[in-house]
């Protein structure tokens, strides 16, 4: 799984009807300690609910068609997990603030 | 698979990879030697694997060839600690 954030989210009227209506995020990886952007970015489908901002982990590759809301949807790309807490060597690089 | 070392975790309350007391460990990829290439992803933990260890992470579709990981939204696990790894009968690498 890779960490990232949402930058965003993207629209799209005119797709294969197989996308169907799952919620389409622009995401930013991350480095995980400075958590700078990296410049890279990916759209990914939602699984969990994830606002912008927020620290993400996304699953690339068939596992994307794994989650519960994309099972079978045509989707290389989907986030499975917003991050609560990152630890590094021992000390906590992130933390969400909620 | 690749190598990498264990340099910390990811907490993360709210998923969707539906495992149950899944540890996910923070990545650094290194080659065989232990080298650091500043590359990181975060993989499920399958052998308790400790802080500054090198392991062996299996990614895509083959992430999910194990009881814990059938049919889970998980694209990474490691499923090995390394002890050695010698390369052109020289040891590069000891636990």
């Amino acid at each position: 799984m890779i960490l990232a954030r949402v930058i965003g989210t993207v629209v799209s009227s005119q797709k294969t009807p197989e996308m169907g209506g799952v919620k389409l995020l622009l995401l930013e990886k991350v480095h995980p300690e400075t958590l700078e952007g990296k410049n890279d970015f990916v759209v990914a489908m939602d699984s969990v609910g994830a606002g912008t901002g927020e620290l993400v982990l996304y699953v690339s590759g068939s596992g994307a068609r794994m989650a519960e809301n994309t099972k079978g949807l045509p989707t290389d790309a989907t986030v499975t997990a917003i991050v609560d807490l990152i630890e590094k060597k021992g000390t906590v690089t992130y933390q969400k603030n909620n | 698979m690749i190598l990498g070392i264990v340099e910390g975790t990811v907490v993360s309350d709210q998923n969707s990879f539906d495992i149950p007391g899944g540890r996910y460990l923070l990545i650094n990829k290194c080659n065989q030697a232990g080298k650091l290439k500043n590359e990181f992803l975060v993989a499920l933990d399958l052998v308790s694997a400790g802080k500054d260890e090198m392991v062996m992470i299996a990614e895509s579709t083959s992430a999910r060839e194990t009881p814990t990981t059938k049919n889970k939204a998980v694209d990474a696990v490691i499923v090995g600690i390394i002890d050695k790894i010698d390369e052109n009968d020289k040891v590069v690498y000891t636990k």
